[in-house]
Protein backbone atom coordinates (compact mmCIF):
# COMPACT_ATOMS: atom_id res chain seq x y z
CA UNK A 1 0.00 0.00 0.00
CA UNK A 2 1.47 3.63 -0.54
CA UNK A 3 1.82 6.06 1.67
CA UNK A 4 2.46 9.56 2.11
CA UNK A 5 4.93 10.76 4.33
CA UNK A 6 5.09 14.20 5.68
CA UNK A 7 8.80 15.76 5.37
CA UNK A 8 9.18 19.48 5.24
CA UNK A 9 12.53 20.50 4.21
CA UNK A 10 13.89 23.28 2.17
CA UNK A 11 16.22 22.72 -0.69
CA UNK A 12 18.01 25.82 -0.17
CA UNK A 13 18.09 25.07 3.64
CA UNK A 14 21.86 24.28 3.47
CA UNK A 15 23.00 27.26 1.48
CA UNK A 16 20.99 29.45 3.28
CA UNK A 17 22.27 28.04 7.01
CA UNK A 18 25.86 28.55 5.59
CA UNK A 19 24.87 32.10 4.63
CA UNK A 20 23.55 32.70 7.83
CA UNK A 21 26.68 31.55 9.73
CA UNK A 22 28.86 33.59 7.00
CA UNK A 23 26.89 37.07 7.55
CA UNK A 24 27.47 36.12 11.64
CA UNK A 25 30.89 35.97 10.91
CA UNK A 26 31.55 38.96 8.61
CA UNK A 27 29.17 40.61 11.63
CA UNK A 28 31.49 39.69 14.42
CA UNK A 29 34.97 40.99 12.29
CA UNK A 30 33.45 44.24 11.43
CA UNK A 31 33.64 43.37 7.43
CA UNK A 32 30.83 44.77 5.57
CA UNK A 33 30.11 42.71 2.32
CA UNK A 34 28.13 43.98 -0.51
CA UNK A 35 27.07 41.72 -3.45
CA UNK A 36 26.84 43.23 -7.12
CA UNK A 37 24.43 40.77 -9.11
CA UNK A 38 22.92 42.21 -12.68
CA UNK A 39 22.65 40.72 -16.12
CA UNK A 40 26.20 40.42 -18.04
CA UNK A 41 27.49 43.95 -19.56
CA UNK A 42 25.33 45.90 -16.86
CA UNK A 43 28.33 47.40 -15.81
CA UNK A 44 29.17 44.98 -12.32
CA UNK A 45 32.96 45.46 -13.00
CA UNK A 46 33.24 49.00 -13.92
CA UNK A 47 31.72 50.29 -10.88
CA UNK A 48 33.22 47.89 -8.74
CA UNK A 49 36.49 48.99 -10.31
CA UNK A 50 36.17 52.65 -9.83
CA UNK A 51 34.67 51.99 -6.15
CA UNK A 52 37.72 50.49 -5.18
CA UNK A 53 40.11 53.02 -6.45
CA UNK A 54 37.43 55.85 -4.64
CA UNK A 55 37.52 54.14 -2.01
CA UNK A 56 40.99 52.33 -0.94
CA UNK A 57 42.68 55.59 0.24
CA UNK A 58 40.58 55.62 3.32
CA UNK A 59 38.73 51.95 3.79
CA UNK A 60 40.49 48.71 3.77
CA UNK A 61 38.94 46.74 1.02
CA UNK A 62 38.93 43.71 -0.89
CA UNK A 63 37.03 41.47 -3.80
CA UNK A 64 35.57 38.62 -4.77
CA UNK A 65 34.71 37.86 -8.60
CA UNK A 66 32.58 35.62 -9.57
CA UNK A 67 32.74 34.00 -13.48
CA UNK A 68 31.64 31.25 -15.64
CA UNK A 69 35.15 31.51 -17.16
CA UNK A 70 38.02 33.44 -17.59
CA UNK A 71 39.60 35.79 -14.98
CA UNK A 72 39.79 38.59 -17.32
CA UNK A 73 37.04 40.64 -14.55
CA UNK A 74 39.50 39.79 -11.34
CA UNK A 75 42.75 41.37 -13.53
CA UNK A 76 40.59 44.61 -14.57
CA UNK A 77 39.88 44.61 -10.66
CA UNK A 78 43.04 44.05 -9.17
CA UNK A 79 44.76 47.03 -11.31
CA UNK A 80 43.43 48.98 -8.41
CA UNK A 81 45.80 46.92 -6.05
CA UNK A 82 42.95 45.69 -3.84
CA UNK A 83 43.25 42.13 -3.15
CA UNK A 84 41.17 40.47 -5.61
CA UNK A 85 40.29 36.15 -5.65
CA UNK A 86 38.31 34.67 -8.72
CA UNK A 87 35.87 32.42 -8.43
CA UNK A 88 35.79 30.24 -11.52
CA UNK A 89 32.24 28.97 -11.57
CA UNK A 90 32.44 26.40 -14.64
CA UNK A 91 29.30 25.42 -15.69
CA UNK A 92 27.56 27.09 -13.02
CA UNK A 93 25.39 30.20 -13.54
CA UNK A 94 25.44 31.76 -10.05
CA UNK A 95 28.19 32.07 -7.11
CA UNK A 96 26.49 30.42 -3.88
CA UNK A 97 27.57 30.64 -0.11
CA UNK A 98 29.90 27.67 -0.20
CA UNK A 99 31.71 29.51 -3.15
CA UNK A 100 32.25 32.26 -0.94
CA UNK A 101 32.87 30.32 1.92
CA UNK A 102 35.53 28.16 0.23
CA UNK A 103 37.22 31.31 -1.38
CA UNK A 104 37.24 33.31 1.83
CA UNK A 105 39.15 30.50 3.62
CA UNK A 106 42.69 31.54 3.83
CA UNK A 107 41.87 35.23 4.23
CA UNK A 108 42.34 37.77 7.13
CA UNK A 109 38.83 39.02 6.81
CA UNK A 110 39.64 40.73 10.40
CA UNK A 111 41.73 43.08 8.39
CA UNK A 112 39.32 44.62 6.19
CA UNK A 113 36.42 47.13 6.47
CA UNK A 114 34.39 46.07 3.14
CA UNK A 115 34.58 42.98 1.09
CA UNK A 116 32.35 43.27 -2.26
CA UNK A 117 31.60 40.14 -3.93
CA UNK A 118 30.65 40.46 -7.62
CA UNK A 119 28.52 37.82 -8.70
CA UNK A 120 27.95 35.44 -12.36
CA UNK A 121 26.11 38.21 -14.68
CA UNK A 122 22.52 36.60 -14.68
CA UNK A 123 19.20 38.06 -13.22
CA UNK A 124 17.62 34.45 -12.69
CA UNK A 125 19.90 31.77 -10.85
CA UNK A 126 21.62 34.57 -8.10
CA UNK A 127 18.29 35.31 -6.91
CA UNK A 128 18.10 32.05 -5.59
CA UNK A 129 21.09 32.10 -2.99
CA UNK A 130 22.29 33.70 -0.06
CA UNK A 131 25.60 34.51 0.05
CA UNK A 132 25.92 35.86 3.61
CA UNK A 133 25.93 39.41 2.13
CA UNK A 134 24.10 42.26 4.17
CA UNK A 135 23.71 44.55 0.99
CA UNK A 136 22.48 42.81 -2.03
CA UNK A 137 23.02 45.86 -4.80
CA UNK A 138 21.11 45.06 -8.55
CA UNK A 139 22.28 46.87 -11.22
CA UNK A 140 20.04 47.78 -14.23
CA UNK A 141 21.77 49.71 -16.94
CA UNK A 142 19.74 52.21 -19.45
CA UNK A 143 20.19 50.05 -22.56
CA UNK A 144 18.69 47.45 -21.01
CA UNK A 145 15.08 48.17 -21.12
CA UNK A 146 13.11 49.29 -18.51
CA UNK A 147 10.82 46.30 -18.26
CA UNK A 148 13.66 44.19 -16.74
CA UNK A 149 12.45 44.19 -13.28
CA UNK A 150 9.23 42.78 -15.10
CA UNK A 151 10.93 39.69 -16.61
CA UNK A 152 13.31 39.31 -13.42
CA UNK A 153 11.07 40.34 -10.19
CA UNK A 154 12.42 37.53 -7.90
CA UNK A 155 16.15 39.18 -8.08
CA UNK A 156 14.71 42.81 -7.54
CA UNK A 157 13.01 41.51 -5.05
CA UNK A 158 15.64 40.27 -2.95
CA UNK A 159 17.62 43.37 -3.58
CA UNK A 160 18.45 46.00 -0.79
CA UNK A 161 19.58 49.01 -3.19
CA UNK A 162 19.04 49.08 -6.84
CA UNK A 163 21.72 51.14 -8.81
CA UNK A 164 20.71 52.38 -12.26
CA UNK A 165 24.27 52.22 -14.32
CA UNK A 166 25.53 53.86 -18.00
CA UNK A 167 23.00 57.12 -17.23
CA UNK A 168 24.80 58.78 -19.29
CA UNK A 169 23.54 57.02 -21.75
CA UNK A 170 20.11 57.64 -21.05
CA UNK A 171 19.36 60.37 -23.73
CA UNK A 172 20.74 58.78 -26.41
CA UNK A 173 18.86 55.57 -26.03
CA UNK A 174 15.32 56.97 -24.85
CA UNK A 175 15.47 55.49 -21.40
CA UNK A 176 12.37 56.51 -19.70
CA UNK A 177 13.51 56.89 -16.21
CA UNK A 178 9.67 56.90 -14.63
CA UNK A 179 9.00 53.88 -16.04
CA UNK A 180 12.20 51.95 -14.75
CA UNK A 181 11.57 53.60 -11.79
CA UNK A 182 7.92 52.32 -11.82
CA UNK A 183 8.81 48.62 -12.25
CA UNK A 184 11.69 48.21 -10.21
CA UNK A 185 9.05 49.56 -7.26
CA UNK A 186 6.36 47.63 -8.78
CA UNK A 187 8.74 44.49 -7.88
CA UNK A 188 9.99 45.63 -4.80
CA UNK A 189 7.98 48.48 -2.91
CA UNK A 190 9.89 51.23 -0.93
CA UNK A 191 13.64 50.01 -3.13
CA UNK A 192 16.19 53.00 -2.99
CA UNK A 193 17.64 53.30 -6.53
CA UNK A 194 20.76 55.20 -7.48
CA UNK A 195 21.65 56.74 -10.81
CA UNK A 196 25.70 56.46 -11.51
CA UNK A 197 27.71 56.79 -14.63
CA UNK A 198 30.91 55.20 -14.13
CA UNK A 199 32.39 57.13 -17.06
CA UNK A 200 31.55 60.78 -16.45
CA UNK A 201 31.32 60.31 -12.49
CA UNK A 202 27.89 61.38 -12.22
CA UNK A 203 26.15 59.75 -9.00
CA UNK A 204 29.19 58.35 -8.19
CA UNK A 205 29.46 60.32 -4.64
CA UNK A 206 26.00 59.60 -3.18
CA UNK A 207 26.80 56.41 -4.35
CA UNK A 208 29.68 55.96 -2.44
CA UNK A 209 28.19 57.95 0.30
CA UNK A 210 25.50 55.35 0.44
CA UNK A 211 27.96 52.61 1.10
CA UNK A 212 29.74 54.19 3.86
CA UNK A 213 26.68 54.98 5.68
CA UNK A 214 25.36 51.44 5.35
CA UNK A 215 28.57 50.35 6.41
CA UNK A 216 29.33 52.66 9.54
CA UNK A 217 25.17 52.03 10.15
CA UNK A 218 26.42 48.14 10.48
CA UNK A 219 29.23 48.48 12.19
CA UNK A 220 27.16 50.59 14.57
CA UNK A 221 25.04 47.68 15.40
CA UNK A 222 26.72 45.09 16.05
CA UNK A 223 29.34 46.95 18.15
CA UNK A 224 27.72 47.49 21.64
CA UNK A 225 27.82 50.67 23.59
CA UNK B 1 19.36 27.44 -15.86
CA UNK B 2 20.19 26.29 -12.17
CA UNK B 3 17.26 23.90 -12.21
CA UNK B 4 19.17 20.87 -12.74
CA UNK B 5 22.00 21.18 -9.67
CA UNK B 6 18.66 22.37 -7.72
CA UNK B 7 16.98 18.93 -8.85
CA UNK B 8 20.20 17.08 -7.85
CA UNK B 9 19.67 19.12 -4.16
CA UNK B 10 16.43 17.87 -4.10
CA UNK B 11 16.98 14.03 -4.91
CA UNK B 12 19.72 14.44 -2.33
CA UNK B 13 17.54 15.40 0.23
CA UNK B 14 14.46 13.09 -1.02
CA UNK B 15 16.92 10.33 -0.58
CA UNK B 16 18.03 11.17 2.62
CA UNK B 17 14.47 11.40 3.74
CA UNK B 18 13.87 7.89 1.88
CA UNK B 19 16.86 6.15 3.58
CA UNK B 20 15.33 7.13 7.49
CA UNK B 21 11.89 5.27 6.14
CA UNK B 22 13.74 2.24 5.83
CA UNK B 23 13.33 -0.41 3.08
CA UNK B 24 10.41 1.67 0.53
CA UNK B 25 10.60 2.33 -3.05
CA UNK B 26 10.13 6.01 -3.35
CA UNK B 27 7.10 6.16 -5.99
CA UNK B 28 6.80 10.38 -6.00
CA UNK B 29 8.23 13.12 -4.70
CA UNK B 30 6.20 16.17 -3.29
CA UNK B 31 7.18 19.89 -3.36
CA UNK B 32 5.97 23.37 -2.97
CA UNK B 33 7.56 26.15 -5.74
CA UNK B 34 6.93 29.55 -4.98
CA UNK B 35 7.38 32.04 -7.78
CA UNK B 36 9.98 33.80 -5.54
CA UNK B 37 12.06 30.81 -5.71
CA UNK B 38 13.89 31.68 -8.84
CA UNK B 39 12.84 28.18 -10.31
CA UNK B 40 10.78 27.34 -12.95
CA UNK B 41 8.59 24.52 -12.70
CA UNK B 42 8.78 23.27 -16.10
CA UNK B 43 12.66 23.06 -16.06
CA UNK B 44 12.79 21.56 -12.16
CA UNK B 45 10.03 18.40 -13.74
CA UNK B 46 12.50 18.37 -17.10
CA UNK B 47 15.98 17.96 -14.79
CA UNK B 48 14.27 16.01 -11.94
CA UNK B 49 14.22 12.62 -14.14
CA UNK B 50 17.30 12.76 -15.10
CA UNK B 51 18.98 13.63 -11.39
CA UNK B 52 17.10 11.08 -10.01
CA UNK B 53 18.57 8.73 -12.61
CA UNK B 54 20.46 5.73 -10.67
CA UNK B 55 19.74 7.50 -7.23
CA UNK B 56 17.93 5.36 -4.71
CA UNK B 57 14.33 7.26 -5.69
CA UNK B 58 15.16 6.48 -9.36
CA UNK B 59 11.60 6.59 -11.66
CA UNK B 60 9.82 8.50 -8.72
CA UNK B 61 7.43 11.22 -10.41
CA UNK B 62 7.76 14.77 -9.43
CA UNK B 63 4.49 16.67 -7.85
CA UNK B 64 4.60 20.21 -7.68
CA UNK B 65 2.46 22.43 -5.91
CA UNK B 66 2.52 26.21 -7.35
CA UNK B 67 1.95 28.44 -4.41
CA UNK B 68 0.92 31.95 -4.27
CA UNK B 69 2.64 34.83 -3.37
CA UNK B 70 1.49 35.92 -0.08
CA UNK B 71 1.82 39.50 1.59
CA UNK B 72 0.90 41.58 4.24
CA UNK B 73 -1.27 44.85 3.55
CA UNK B 74 -0.35 47.65 5.78
CA UNK B 75 -3.41 50.04 5.21
CA UNK B 76 -5.65 46.67 5.34
CA UNK B 77 -4.22 44.99 7.99
CA UNK B 78 -4.63 41.47 6.46
CA UNK B 79 -2.76 38.87 4.56
CA UNK B 80 -3.22 38.88 0.88
CA UNK B 81 -2.67 36.69 -1.94
CA UNK B 82 -1.36 38.49 -4.81
CA UNK B 83 -1.76 37.48 -8.59
CA UNK B 84 2.21 36.94 -9.14
CA UNK B 85 5.34 38.49 -8.12
CA UNK B 86 5.35 41.32 -10.89
CA UNK B 87 3.40 44.00 -8.58
CA UNK B 88 3.71 43.82 -5.21
CA UNK B 89 0.39 45.62 -4.32
CA UNK B 90 -2.89 44.56 -2.48
CA UNK B 91 -5.34 43.57 -4.45
CA UNK B 92 -8.38 45.05 -2.95
CA UNK B 93 -6.78 48.30 -1.90
CA UNK B 94 -3.99 48.74 -4.22
CA UNK B 95 -1.28 49.89 -1.58
CA UNK B 96 2.36 48.52 -2.42
CA UNK B 97 2.96 45.33 -0.14
CA UNK B 98 6.73 45.56 0.41
CA UNK B 99 6.35 42.47 3.47
CA UNK B 100 6.22 38.96 1.40
CA UNK B 101 5.05 36.22 3.63
CA UNK B 102 4.73 33.56 1.48
CA UNK B 103 5.72 32.50 -2.37
CA UNK B 104 9.99 31.88 -2.24
CA UNK B 105 9.56 28.44 -0.80
CA UNK B 106 11.06 25.62 -2.34
CA UNK B 107 9.97 22.84 -0.36
CA UNK B 108 10.38 19.72 -0.15
CA UNK B 109 6.96 18.55 1.66
CA UNK B 110 6.08 14.68 1.55
CA UNK B 111 7.23 11.40 -0.22
CA UNK B 112 5.21 8.69 -1.45
CA UNK B 113 6.20 5.37 -0.28
CA UNK B 114 5.38 1.84 -0.88
CA UNK B 115 6.75 -0.53 2.10
CA UNK B 116 8.49 -3.65 0.07
CA UNK B 117 7.20 -6.98 1.16
CA UNK B 118 9.09 -8.14 3.88
CA UNK B 119 11.97 -10.81 2.74
CA UNK B 120 10.94 -14.11 3.79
Amino acid sequence: MPRIVEVREGVFKKNDQLARHLRARFDRLGVFVASLVSSPGAGKTALLQRTLQELKATRRLAALVGDLATDNDARRLAETGVPVRQITTGTVCHLDAEMIERALADWDLESLDLLFIENVGNLVCPSSYDLGERLRVVLLSVTEGEDKPLKYPTIFNTADLAVITKIDLADAVGFDRDEAYRNIRHVRPGLDILEVSVRTGLGMDPWLARLEELSARRAAAVQPG
Amino acid sequence: MHELSIAVRLVDIACEKAAALGDVRVDAVHVRLGPFSGVAKEALSFCFDSAAFGSAIEGARLEIEEVPVVAFCPRCSAERQLAGPQHLCCPVCGEATPAILAGGELELTALEVTDHAPHR
